[in-house]
């Protein structure tokens, strides 16, 4: 007992630990904003594409398809191997030279946007085919009843599934330590392998959950707002 | 020449011939009710002349313009024809100013005092000033669709299409919406309504037509389609109304 509490809750590793565990998690905070901002812009732009109605529009509609089942189906490390080592390897000017980060970056966003399109696409199926009826019958264009009719309802109910995927997103950036970005788990790595202590993994899951309970709550709350307004307006 | 015609237009949903070779005229400041049991193609009519469905044959056309060779521009149509359904289909994310300012803004391209001034105007015709910055939900049926049919009207239309617009309302709301319909039809607006409100039918239509399975079984004014109909297939569904207790 004695053993495992030195072991994975010292407090003396705790401390020494920390201030690189904690440099570390900045990265992976960085990691998570700037790959949360892009798939919420592309993810949305593919749902779209999905939706878009026509014979015209087939082509674009199974790309967006084969991307989102592709994605889906390949576990990140994978892409991240591919992204962190496979780019560099290419040897091309303007992919073939960035940061870690970068490619860290380039690999949640594949994978992720992969995700979050299918979650947009389920909100946008779920607003009733009579209100963009009603906006086309006002003259306003298809373009346009997306955008002003058809999305601000689909965002509003998605809401809570997309913060949950962003709990995951989260988690994840720790992957992509394994193409050497610096973030919280290598840095515990380094420690645990220093110092033969594995406290720094404990200072690295302590940050990690510290960050995800405030979503998951945000979330229930959501959640429960909504069920509570549905139920007001159902009576 | 009438405000809207239709030649022989038909419209098939796969199989089934929902319309078929329907002629219709209807002049300028004239009120039309569209009579008929519920799946005789009603709805799919109004829904023809804004091209919120596409005609399989014939043609229409729409203030001098043939609206059916495809070559017509759908948004141009839609801003000169306002249409109410029966569920309202208001926009619940939109308060209701912004419901009626919505077309306006982007459609007419007022800018936002102009729209607002428009809709607020529009509100205190119908009597609902002061829900304005309210969200749909929190408004009576009736009250919803008095702001559909504001949110149709902001647009200045030259032609309404109401598909049973108080169809989904209880009894002691209808009379609200009607009363906007009268007053719309005294200010000489052009419209067409599918209707089961037979008396109110009666009152302001110019014409009425008995659609039956797709067809226009029966026209004419409403004295003689109500008092003196010839098509036995138009008795009958007039009969079954009164049994009903709804003439
Ligand atoms: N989108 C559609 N797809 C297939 N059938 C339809 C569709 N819309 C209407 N119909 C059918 O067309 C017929 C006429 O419907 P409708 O025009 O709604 O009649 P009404 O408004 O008089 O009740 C009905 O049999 C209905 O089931
Ligand atoms: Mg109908």
């Amino acid at each position: 007992m004695h053993q495992v509490i030195n072991t994975f809750f010292s407090p003396h590793d705790f401390r020494v630990a920390f201030p690189n565990v904690w440099a570390g998690f900045q990265v992976n905070l960085k990691l998570m904003v700037v790959a949360e901002v892009l798939v919420l812009i592309l993810a949305l732009a593919l749902a779209v594409i999905r939706g878009l109605p026509g014979r015209g529009a087939r082509p674009l509609r199974a790309l967006a398809i084969v991307y989102t089942d592709f994605f889906r189906g390949t576990p990140l490390i994978l892409v991240a191997f591919v992204i962190g080592f496979g780019l560099p390897a290419l040897n091309v000017h303007g992919i073939s030279s960035r940061s870690n980060f970068t490619y860290g970056v380039i690999a949640l966003t594949l994978v992720y946007t992969a995700y979050v399109t299918e979650v947009y696409r389920a909100g946008i199926e779920s607003v009733h085919p009579s209100q963009r009826m009603a906006a086309r019958s006002l003259g306003l264009s298809y373009w346009q009843a997306m955008r002003y009719v058809v999305i601000p309802q689909a965002v509003r109910r998605v809401i809570p599934p997309l913060l949950n995927d962003f709990i995951g997103l989260q988690k994840d950036t720790a992957l992509v330590s394994v193409i050497g970005v610096a973030e919280a788990a290598l840095q515990s790595q380094a420690y645990s392998q220093t110092y033969a202590n594995f406290t720094s993994y404990t200072v690295a899951a302590v940050l990690f959950v510290l960050l995800t309970i405030p979503l998951a709550r945000f979330t229930d709350h959501l959640i429960l707002a909504r069920e509570l307004r549905e139920r007001a307006t159902a009576t | 020449m009438s405000f809207v015609h239709l030649d022989r237009v038909t419209k098939c949903f796969g199989e089934l011939e929902v319309l078929r070779h329907v002629s219709l005229d209807v002049d300028e400041h004239n009120v039309v009710c569209l009579i008929g049991a519920s799946g005789s193609g009603k709805s799919t009519l109004l829904r023809c002349i804004n091209l919120l469905e596409k005609v399989d044959e014939g043609t229409i056309v729409v203030d001098g313009q043939e609206i059916t060779n495809g070559h017509v521009d759908v948004n141009a149509l839609r801003r000169k024809i306002g249409i109410v359904f029966q569920a309202y289909n208001l926009f619940p994310h939109m308060t209701v100013l912004e419901n009626v300012t919505l077309g306006p803004k982007k459609v007419r391209q007022l800018n936002a005092r102009q729209s607002r001034d428009t809709a607020r105007e529009l509100l205190e015709r119908i009597g609902l000033a002061e829900k304005a910055d309210e969200f749909p939900d929190r408004l009576s049926g009736g009250q919803q669709q008095r702001v559909a049919i504001a949110r149709a009207l902001a647009m200045e239309p030259k032609l309404m299409l109401l598909d049973e617009i108080t169809s989904a309302l209880d009894p002691q709301l209808v009379s609200d919406v009607l009363d906007l319909v009268r007053e719309l039809a005294s200010t000489g607006m052009t419209m067409i309504l599918a209707t089961h409100e037979m008396s109110f039918a009666r009152e302001v239509a110019d014409k009425v037509c008995f659609l039956d399975a797709g067809v226009i079984c029966e026209e004419g004014s409403p004295e003689q389609i109500f008092s003196d109909p010839t098509e036995p297939r138009t008795r009958e569904f007039l009969g079954r109304v009164i049994a009903a207790g709804r003439l």
